[in-house]
């Protein structure tokens, strides 16, 4: 049997938080890939502390559904799920390749695959872009600026990195006329978008988990395109001459449930029809990968 | 699959002693009982006629092979469920988990309790098996996990079970009043908000939303759907009943807390009874506190009553402790307040009414309650700036 845990922060506070991780989780147990899937959360519960327990299987596979590597993927989910022997090192991460790494925990009989989390795999790029192709309502990316929009360097360093690994990759695989990483609390801030692009349009890509305080309040209100987030805005609405397509949370994409299937196949489980059929029912348009357009893959 | 009666002459070999029916294979032939027939010496095709269809057969087909899973905790669940649970020998079934064996002195106190407040009062544990299939077949058991009254039927068919699941007060409500359900995934939805349609952050606390019911769950399903309304509350019962539930104290706890709640481990152990007092309780809180101070140095605040443990102090608690933390960081100075007597019992009923969550029971016009909006309002107008209340 095997199992798997998608391990998300949650919100004591916002409903909303814990939507993705809940929705992701259906669509793969919809494929059967698993004997188990459980959602587990630093905030909500199950808690991280108490997760594995609920499991039978033997083998169990968890995946951070966090965007960066660092506190919560480092330290706090580690700990909390017992992990005996844990060292970050086991990842061979720079920040932002973290793949995966087996262990034990203390409190349960089982084989734990710890993988990195969702937000720094390859195949998020492809998110963005299905992202972007669906808040655009399928017109032609390649006339089109794509901000990927990171909250910065304030807690966390690999926040950043992420940010910029995915814009440069996107950059390089030709999909659209413009890449720019842009942040809430850094420069190039999202606040001058309007300003950065060459083109008519810019698509705007927030790589968070899940829509909150900073994807529905700040960051349209820092771009310009409300005064007042309560009352709303338009997709696209216009900033100093330039068309901003806002596509709110990237977590919140149905695709993200294939892109935590591949940290666990990266991590051994055996899910490629799985993957498949996940592929098969959340992408929008034609298949128009990261890898297809730059012939590269890690 | 193969039928009962194939599975009943293949599992004969090892011998079979469940919930009633005994099969063995011996120099003499084969020997088939029941709580209603007795045979012994007899060969494969007169077993064959006897099991098939027998209730006790499908009984335990149901139980190896539908449910399975020795030794886990949704096994436990399910055998609890219909009183079939022998807690003084946990869940050994096929080491001859006989009713009949198991006494009042072996059943653990959470039983007793549960039994109190079964619907089906005035049976026992104890029953014979005769006596509870019958009763699963008639009525079904009904017992309560937390605010959930969880019903266990046997079908049509044999020896399968359906479940179904509603909120404990809508026991008796008409089925058209209440939204159906057949999916496990709908429950996390569903118990996300109270009545009141306010987010519940804690899954355990009492005001599981009304109105709903589950139904035609598998045992798996209804496992599922338990474990969505109550996440982890079965797998730490059931280590409880083993003898092995894993508690971690506050100490230990707040000493591995890092980031913003590193501070919670200076929270003084008189706060911390106020602490639990505050959030841990019946009242707001269903499971039963097994956690203390640390191991030798327990807290002064009821446990509660819940059948499910509470094994270590939950996020929410954590979240909480570091606001107190900082409260009690704070200097303490006098202020010189003047107020009536009446001025303080209003102010009580005031904090009594928001700390028993009941300031929307406050009638408008009964200006007779400390907590009446009109009687706050006045004494914020009157005394509002000697008590440091911006208008």
């Amino acid at each position: 049997m095997q199992a798997l845990v998608i391990a998300a922060h949650g919100s004591h506070l916002n409903p909303g938080s814990s939507e993705p991780t809940f929705a992701h989780a259906e669509t793969i147990r919809a494929t059967g890939a698993f004997d188990e899937v459980r959602e587990a959360f630093w905030k909500e519960e199950p808690s991280f502390r108490e997760v594995l327990r609920t499991l039978e299987a033997e083998e169990v596979y968890v995946v951070p559904l966090f965007v960066s590597e660092g506190y919560f993927t480092e330290r706090v989910i580690p700990r909390e799920l017992r992990l005996e022997g844990w060292d970050v090192a086991d990842w061979e991460s720079d920040g932002t390749d973290a793949d995966h790494a087996t262990l034990t925990a203390a409190d349960v009989e089982k084989t734990v695959h710890y993988c990195g989390p969702v937000g720094t795999h390859d195949a998020m790029g492809d998110v963005i872009v299905e992202r972007a192709r669906s808040i655009t309502e399928g017109r032609e990316l390649t006339d089109f600026g794509l901000a990927v929009v990171g909250h910065g360097t304030e807690r966390n360093e690999n926040s950043a990195k992420a940010i910029h690994y995915h814009a440069d990759r996107l950059r390089r695989s030709g999909l659209f006329a413009e890449v720019r990483a842009v942040f809430m609390d850094e420069e190039p801030e999202v606040d001058d978008v309007a300003t950065l692009f060459g083109t008519d349009d810019v698509v705007v890509v927030p790589l968070f988990v899940a829509d909150g305080f900073h994807t529905r309040e700040d960051i349209p209100e820092d771009m310009g395109l409300t005064d007042d987030y309560r009352q709303g805005y338009d997709v696209p609405a216009a900033v100093e001459g330039v068309r901003i397509w806002y596509a709110g949370a990237v977590g919140t994409e149905p695709l993200v449930a294939d892109v935590i299937l591949e940290r666990a196949a990266d991590a051994g489980a055996d899910v490629a029809d799985a993957i498949a059929a996940v592929r098969e029912r959340t992408r929008s348009g034609p298949e128009a990968t990261i890898e297809a357009a730059t012939g590269r893959s890690r | 699959m193969t039928s009962d009666v194939a599975a009943l002459i293949e599992a004969a070999g090892d011998g079979i002693d469940f919930d009633g029916l005994i099969v063995e294979d011996t120099a003499y032939g084969y020997r088939f009982e029941t709580p209603d027939i007795s045979k012994r010496g007899i060969d494969t095709s007169e077993l064959a006629a006897l099991a098939d269809g027998d209730p006790y057969v499908a009984n335990w087909r149901y139980w190896a092979e539908t449910v399975g899973g020795h030794g886990t905790a949704r096994r436990a669940f399910l055998r609890w469920l219909e009183g079939a649970d022998a807690a003084a020998t946990g869940d050994d079934a096929e080491r001859g988990d006989n009713v009949e064996e198991v006494d009042d002195a072996g059943r653990d106190a959470s039983a007793e309790r549960e039994d109190a407040e079964r619907d089906d009062a005035g049976e026992d544990a104890s029953v014979d098996a005769r006596e509870r299939l019958a009763a699963l077949r008639d009525d079904g058991r009904v017992r309560t996990w937390g605010e959930l009254r969880i019903r266990v039927r046997l079908t049509d068919a044999g020896g399968e079970r359906v479940y179904d699941v509603r909120h404990r007060d809508d026991a008796a409500a008409d089925p058209r009043d209440l939204d159906t359900y057949r999916d496990p995934g709908a429950a996390h939805d569903l118990v996300k908000y109270d009545d009141r349609g306010r987010y519940r952050p804690l899954s355990t606390a009492p005001s599981l939303p009304h109105g709903w019911r589950f139904v035609e769950l598998d045992g798996d399903a209804l496992v599922d759907t338990v474990d969505f309304v109550y996440p982890a509350t079965i797998a730490n019962w059931h280590r409880e009943r083993e003898g092995a539930l894993d508690v971690t104290h506050w100490r230990e706890t707040a000493a591995r807390q890092t980031g913003i709640y590193d501070l919670v481990s200076d929270l003084p152990t008189e706060a911390l009874a106020w602490a639990a007092e505050a959030c841990c309780v019946d009242g707001q809180c269903l499971k039963r506190r097994a956690w203390d101070h640390d191991a030798d140095t327990e807290l002064d605040v009821p446990r509660g009553d819940g059948e499910f443990p509470c094994r270590e102090p939950c996020s929410l608690f954590v979240a909480a402790a570091r606001e107190f933390t900082k409260l009690e960081d704070e200097p303490e100075d006098t202020y010189e307040v003047t107020l009536s007597e009446s001025d303080i019992e209003g102010l009580g009923d005031l904090v009594d009414a928001v700390a028993e969550d009941r300031v929307d029971e406050v009638r408008e016009a009964d200006l007779d309650d400390g907590a009446n909006r009109y009687r706050v309002r006045y004494l914020r107008a009157k005394r509002g700036h000697d008590l440091g209340i911006d208008p």
